[in-house]
C-alpha cells in the first residue's frame, strides 16, 4: 500500500480533513502494592479489602514512595527510548470526588520523571515514528458505583492508589489504524518489558484521546476536544471517528471547534460534551509537601538499563538479519514477547521457514478459533517443532501434517506417536509406491492413451488418483517422479 | 516532702527509679488535679480511668531501664492516639477514633509513659490564642481571662497548671514557642525532620514539627530524646544519630558566638520586650559567649510568605475531610450539597478562612504571584540564615512580640492575631531549631519569652545555652490555682 492510500481524510462537500489525533494513554503499573502505599494491587477482590490507610486518607496518615514503581516507570521510559528526568516532582492535583479520598491525586504535574521519547510504528505503508511528549507516574482514585443502592454511591477504593504510568504522546497521529498500532506497540513494549500488562478488560490500559481536524494541507493545528477515558481501541477508534466527523460538520456549517472534555457514550456511539474550558476544573497543582523530589542516580539508570530485554525494534531486526525472514513476518512474531519466545523455541531445532509459515499460520488461526493467547497455546513449542521436522524429512506430507496437527490441539500430543498410532507415516519406499501406480495406469489405460498424445494436463489426475489410493499417504515428490518415468 | 504534681520529669523519673514513689501516686495526683481543673478546659479527651489502669500495671511489672517508667503525659488532640477519640479541636472530627497511633506518642509510650488524656487546641491548629477550638477556648492558669496562647494553648495552659509533668504539642509557625511564652514554660520547635509527622492531624505538612513542652531544660532536653526517631512511614522523616540530649547537656557556653538580628527589633516593639531581650544579651555575655550583631534582611517577608504557604498547604491536606468516610457528615440532597453542608458545619470560621486564602493563591492566574514567590521568599529566608550561621552559633530573639492577651481581645482581628508570630514564623520556614524559655515577667506580671535559634539538627547547642540561661535568669512561675 502506498503512503496516499493509508491516509485518513474525511472529505465534505469539496474540502478534505485531515484529522490529528494524540494520546494519554494510562497504564496501571505491574506492582504487588501500590504506589505510596503496601496495599495489594490484585484486581477482582472483594469490595474495600485492599485499602490501607493511606489509601482511604485517615488522618496524619502520610504517602510513601514504592521503589518498584519508579523502577517500572524508568523501565518504560528506556523501552520508549525517552530521557530519564534524574530529579521528578510529586505535585498534587486538587478536586473533591468521593472515590479520591484525600481530596487530592498525587501526580506529577511540571516536573514528570520521563521526558520526550518516540514509539516506532510498522504500518503496512512503511515505518513511523510517533513523540511521546511524557511519562508520568500517578495514583489511580477508587471506584464510584452508582447501580447497586438506589439511594445512595457506593465507593471501592481497592484501586485507589495504584500507580499509573500516565504516557502523553505527540499529536503525530493521523489515522483509526496508526492508532491501533501505536496502542498496540506501546502495550507490546510494555509487556517485553514486564512493566504494564496491558489487560484493557481489566482496566490496567485506557486512553483520553485528543481530537482535531484541519484542512488539508492547514499547518496550524484545530481546536482539540479530549475524550475521556476509553477503555479499548475499538472504542476508541469509535469515538475518534464520531468526533472527528463531528468537528467537520461543524465547521462546515460554519461554526468553530470549543475546546472540551467530551465523554464517549459506548451504546450511542457517539461523544458528547462533558464540560467546556471555562466549566475546566481549577486543579491547584502544587508540589506535594509530603513527597520529598524524587531523585534518582546515573547507577540506578544504568542498572536498569542493562537488565531491559531486547525489544520487539531489535528483535525485528535481529529476526530479519539472522533468519532473513520478511518485516512483515518480522513484525507478526515480534508484536508479542510470547510469541516471539514461542518461535525462537519451535525454530531451535527446526526450519525457519516452515516455521514461521506454520505458526503465522494453522497456529493463529487455531489460537485466533480458540481465542486462546499463545501462551495458554494447546500445542507446545516442542511438538510444533517437532511436526515441522517430520515435514522436512518427508516422513509425512504437508496434509498430513495439517490433520496431525488437528488432532495435537486436542490434546498436546507427540506428532510421533499420533502418526504411530494412525499409521500416518508417509509411503516413500520406490517399490510400494510402483505398485500403487501401476494400478493407477492399469485401470486408466484411457486417460494413459490421452496423455500419450499430448494431454499433459492428465499428469495431475495420476499423481491424485496415486494419491488417493495411498490414502493421502504416498510422497508426493517421489510420486511425481515415478508417474513421469512410467508415463514417458 | 515536695508535693508531686511540683517535681520535675527529670525528679520524677529517678524517684520512680529508685522506688521512692510509685506510678500509681504520679498519675493518681494528677488525675486528682486534673479533675479539678475542668475550669481550664484543657481536656477535650480525659483516659483516666484507663491511665490509673496502666500505672498500676506498671507498678506491678516495673521496667526502670525506660527513659519514662510510669510516668503519665497529656498531649495535644493532634497527635491520634489508638482507640481514643482524636479530634483535632475540630467539630468535623468530633467523633473520630484512631485506629492507630502517631509515632510520636508511640514513642512516649514505648518509653513506659502512660497517656493521660488529649489536650485542648486550636482547630487544625490554627490560631495563636487557643480560641478557634470548636470545643471552647482554654484559659491560662497565668490569670482568669487570659489566653494560654496557641495552637498548643491546652498543652501550655496544663503544663503550667501542673496537669501533666510534661507534654507535646505541634508546631507550624510557632504553636510551641509561643503558648510556652505566655504561660512561662518551655517549648522547643525541633528541626524539620527530626519527629516523625506520621500520625499527626496536618496543617502545613512543610512546616509542622512535634515538639515537647516542659517545665524546665533538662525535661525539654529528655522528652525531645524520646520523641524524636527516624520513621519510614514519613518521606520527610531524616535518618540522623539522635543523641542523648539530656545527658550532654553542658552550661558551658564560654567562646559561643551568639547573633542579634537587628530585623527583630521590630517596629512598635515594646519597651519591656526591649529590655527583656537586652537582659537575656547580658545574660549570655556573662556567661562568657560573644554577642555579634547580624542581619536576616528578609525577615520582614516571612510572615506574608507563611500566610500563603501554610494556608496553601492546609487547603490541600483538610480536602480530605469530606464526610465520606470518616468524621462528621451532614447528610445533603447529593455528593456537592453534602460536601458542602459538611464543610460549612464542620469547620469553625479560622479554619474556613485559611482554606479560602490557600486555595485562592494556589488557583491558576495567582499561583505564580503569591504561592511560587512565597515560596522563593522562603528559599531568600533559608539563605539569610545560612549566610548568618557562618558566623553565628546561635541567634537570640524574644519568643513574642508581647505578653499573653485577654479572652476575645484579638478574635475580631486576624492581622493582629498573625503578627503574634512575627518573631517563631520564620524559623518554621527555614526548618530550624528554635527553644522558647521563660525569661521574665512584664509589668502586669505575665510571663515573656526567649527564643533561641539553633542550626539544623544542632539542637544540643541551643539546649546547652537555654540551659546556662535558665540557670542565671532563675524563673519562678507563681501560679495561684485561682481556678481550684
Amino acid at each position: 500500500m502506498s503512503k496516499n492510500q493509508s491516509e485518513y481524510l474525511i472529505k465534505r462537500n469539496n474540502n478534505e480533513y485531515e484529522v490529528v489525533i494524540g494520546l494519554e494513554v494510562h497504564a496501571q503499573v505491574l506492582s504487588e502494592s501500590k504506589l505510596f502505599s503496601s496495599s495489594s494491587t490484585k484486581f477482582g477482590a472483594e469490595p474495600n479489602t485492599q485499602v490501607s490507610l493511606v489509601d482511604a486518607a485517615f488522618p496524619g496518615m502520610l504517602p510513601v514512595i514504592n521503589e518498584f514503581c519508579i523502577k517500572q516507570a524508568v523501565k518504560t521510559g528506556i523501552g520508549l527510548k525517552a530521557k530519564i528526568n534524574k530529579k521528578s516532582i510529586f505535585d498534587r492535583k486538587n478536586y473533591f470526588y468521593a472515590d479520591l479520598p484525600q481530596g487530592y491525586q498525587i501526580s506529577q504535574y511540571k516536573n514528570p520523571i520521563v521526558g520526550e521519547g518516540s514509539v516506532v510504528l510498522d504500518l503496512p505503508s512503511g515505518e513511523k515514528k510517533i513523540g511521546i511528549e511524557r511519562l508520568h507516574l500517578e495514583q489511580d482514585a477508587g471506584k464510584s458505583i452508582h447501580d447497586i443502592d438506589p439511594q445512595n454511591t457506593l465507593v471501592d477504593l481497592n484501586r485507589s492508589g495504584v500507580a499509573l504510568m500516565e504516557i502523553v504522546s505527540k499529536p503525530d497521529l493521523r489515522s483509526l489504524e496508526e492508532v491501533n498500532a501505536y496502542v498496540k506497540k506501546l502495550r507490546s513494549i510494555m509487556r517485553y518489558l514486564g512493566t504494564c500488562d496491558g489487560n484493557m478488560q481489566e482496566g490496567s490500559l485506557r486512553a483520553d484521546v485528543n481530537v482535531s481536524v484541519r484542512k488539508k494541507g492547514q499547518k496550524e493545528l484545530g481546536t482539540r476536544c479530549e475524550i475521556k477515558n476509553v477503555n479499548s481501541i475499538k472504542f476508541m477508534q469509535m469515538a475518534i471517528e464520531y468526533e472527528a466527523n463531528r468537528q467537520v460538520d461543524v465547521i462546515e456549517e460554519g461554526g468553530s471547534i470549543d475546546q472540551e472534555t467530551r465523554l464517549f457514550d459506548t451504546k450511542k456511539n457517539q461523544t458528547r460534551s462533558m464540560r467546556s474550558k471555562e466549566d475546566a476544573h481549577d486543579y491547584r497543582y502544587f508540589p506535594d509537601p509530603d513527597l520529598l523530589p524524587l531523585e534518582i542516580s546515573d547507577k540506578f539508570i544504568d542498572e536498569l538499563k542493562k537488565n531491559i530485554p531486547e525489544l520487539p525494534d531489535e528483535k525485528k531486526k535481529r529476526f530479519i538479519e539472522k533468519f532473513k525472514l520478511s518485516a512483515y513476518e518480522a513484525n507478526i512474531l515480534v508484536s508479542d514477547n510470547e510469541t516471539s519466545k514461542y518461535f525462537e523455541e519451535v525454530i531451535k531445532e527446526s526450519d525457519v521457514k516452515i516455521s514461521t509459515n506454520w505458526i503465522t499460520g494453522e497456529l493463529f488461526a487455531l489460537l485466533n478459533e480458540k481465542n486462546l493467547e499463545i501462551s495458554e497455546s494447546p500445542i507446545s513449542a516442542k511438538n510444533l517443532s517437532k511436526l515441522i521436522n517430520l515435514i522436512k524429512d518427508g516422513t509425512i506430507s504437508g496434509k498430513i501434517a495439517k490433520s496431525v496437527f488437528e488432532i495435537m490441539a486436542d490434546g498436546n500430543k507427540d506428532p510421533k506417536k499420533i502418526i504411530e498410532e494412525k499409521g500416518l507415516k508417509q509411503q516413500s519406499d520406490p517399490k510400494e509406491l510402483e505398485k500403487l501406480i501401476d494400478k493407477v495406469i492399469n485401470d486408466n489405460q484411457d486417460k494413459v492413451k490421452e496423455y500419450k498424445s499430448g494431454k499433459e494436463k492428465l499428469f495431475g489426475f495420476f499423481v491424485g488418483q496415486t494419491m488417493k489410493i495411498s490414502g493421502g499417504k504416498a510422497n508426493p515428490k517421489l510420486v511425481n517422479e515415478i508417474l513421469k518415468k512410467k508415463l514417458t | 516532702m515536695t508535693n508531686i504534681i511540683d517535681l520535675t520529669l527529670v525528679e520524677l523519673v529517678n524517684k520512680i527509679k529508685k522506688k521512692e514513689i510509685s506510678s500509681k501516686e504520679i498519675t493518681k495526683a494528677y488525675v486528682d488535679r486534673c479533675k479539678k481543673s475542668k475550669k481550664l478546659n484543657t481536656f477535650i479527651t480525659d483516659d483516666f480511668d484507663n491511665a490509673l489502669k496502666k500505672a498500676d500495671k506498671f507498678d506491678k511489672k516495673p521496667d526502670f531501664n525506660k527513659k519514662l517508667p510510669g510516668i503519665p503525659i497529656a498531649v495535644k488532640d493532634l497527635f491520634c492516639t489508638k482507640d481514643l477519640k482524636t479530634t483535632a479541636g475540630s467539630k468535623i472530627l468530633s467523633n473520630f477514633i484512631p485506629s492507630y497511633e502517631s509515632t510520636v506518642t508511640q514513642n512516649l509510650w514505648n518509653e513506659g509513659s502512660i497517656l493521660l488524656g488529649k489536650l485542648n487546641c486550636d482547630e487544625f491548629a490554627m490560631g495563636s490564642s487557643n480560641e478557634t477550638s470548636f470545643f471552647g477556648n482554654v484559659q491560662s492558669p497565668i490569670g482568669k481571662g487570659l489566653v494560654p496562647g496557641g495552637s498548643s494553648g491546652g498543652s501550655a495552659s496544663a503544663l503550667s497548671a501542673k496537669l501533666t509533668p510534661v507534654t507535646v504539642g505541634t508546631d507550624t509557625g510557632g504553636s510551641i514557642r509561643q503558648p510556652a511564652s505566655f504561660t512561662g514554660t518551655v517549648g522547643l520547635k525541633p528541626t524539620y525532620g527530626s519527629c516523625s509527622r506520621y500520625g499527626i492531624v496536618a496543617f502545613a505538612s512543610s512546616l509542622d514539627q512535634a515538639g515537647p513542652m516542659t517545665r524546665n531544660v533538662k525535661d525539654c532536653a529528655l522528652l525531645f530524646e524520646v520523641i524524636s526517631s527516624y520513621d519510614n512511614k514519613d518521606s520527610t522523616s531524616v535518618n540522623f544519630k539522635r543523641a542523648n540530649y539530656s545527658n550532654k547537656l553542658n552550661k558551658s557556653i564560654k567562646g559561643k558566638k551568639i547573633g542579634i538580628p537587628k530585623e527583630y527589633r521590630a517596629e512598635g516593639m515594646s519597651k519591656e520586650i526591649d529590655e527583656l531581650w537586652q537582659r537575656g544579651i547580658n545574660i549570655v555575655k556573662e556567661s562568657g559567649a560573644e554577642i555579634l550583631d547580624i542581619s536576616l534582611p528578609n525577615t520582614k517577608y516571612a510572615l506574608p510568605a507563611y500566610y500563603i504557604v501554610a494556608p496553601a498547604e492546609a487547603s490541600s491536606n483538610l480536602a480530605r475531610y469530606d464526610g465520606v468516610k470518616y468524621g462528621f457528615r451532614s447528610p445533603g440532597e447529593n455528593l456537592i450539597d453534602m460536601y458542602e453542608k459538611t464543610r460549612s458545619e464542620g469547620f469553625g470560621d479560622e479554619v474556613k478562612r485559611r482554606i479560602m486564602i490557600g486555595t485562592y493563591v494556589l488557583s491558576s492566574g495567582y499561583y505564580d504571584a503569591y504561592y511560587l514567590k512565597a515560596q522563593k521568599v522562603r528559599q531568600l529566608i533559608k539563605n539569610d540564615f545560612d549566610e548568618v550561621y557562618k558566623k553565628v552559633d546561635a541567634i537570640l530573639t524574644p519568643s513574642t512580640p508581647t505578653s499573653a492577651f485577654t479572652i476575645g481581645e484579638k478574635t475580631n482581628d486576624p492581622v493582629s492575631m498573625y503578627l503574634n508570630d512575627i518573631f517563631t514564623v520564620p524559623i518554621n520556614l527555614a526548618g530550624l531549631p528554635a527553644i522558647s524559655i521563660p525569661a521574665g515577667l512584664d509589668s502586669k506580671g505575665y510571663p515573656l519569652g526567649l527564643q533561641i535559634i539553633g542550626k539544623a539538627f544542632d539542637e544540643q547547642n541551643i539546649f546547652n545555652i537555654a540551659y546556662s540561661m535558665e540557670e542565671k535568669i532563675n524563673f519562678k512561675n507563681e501560679i495561684k490555682s485561682w481556678w481550684m
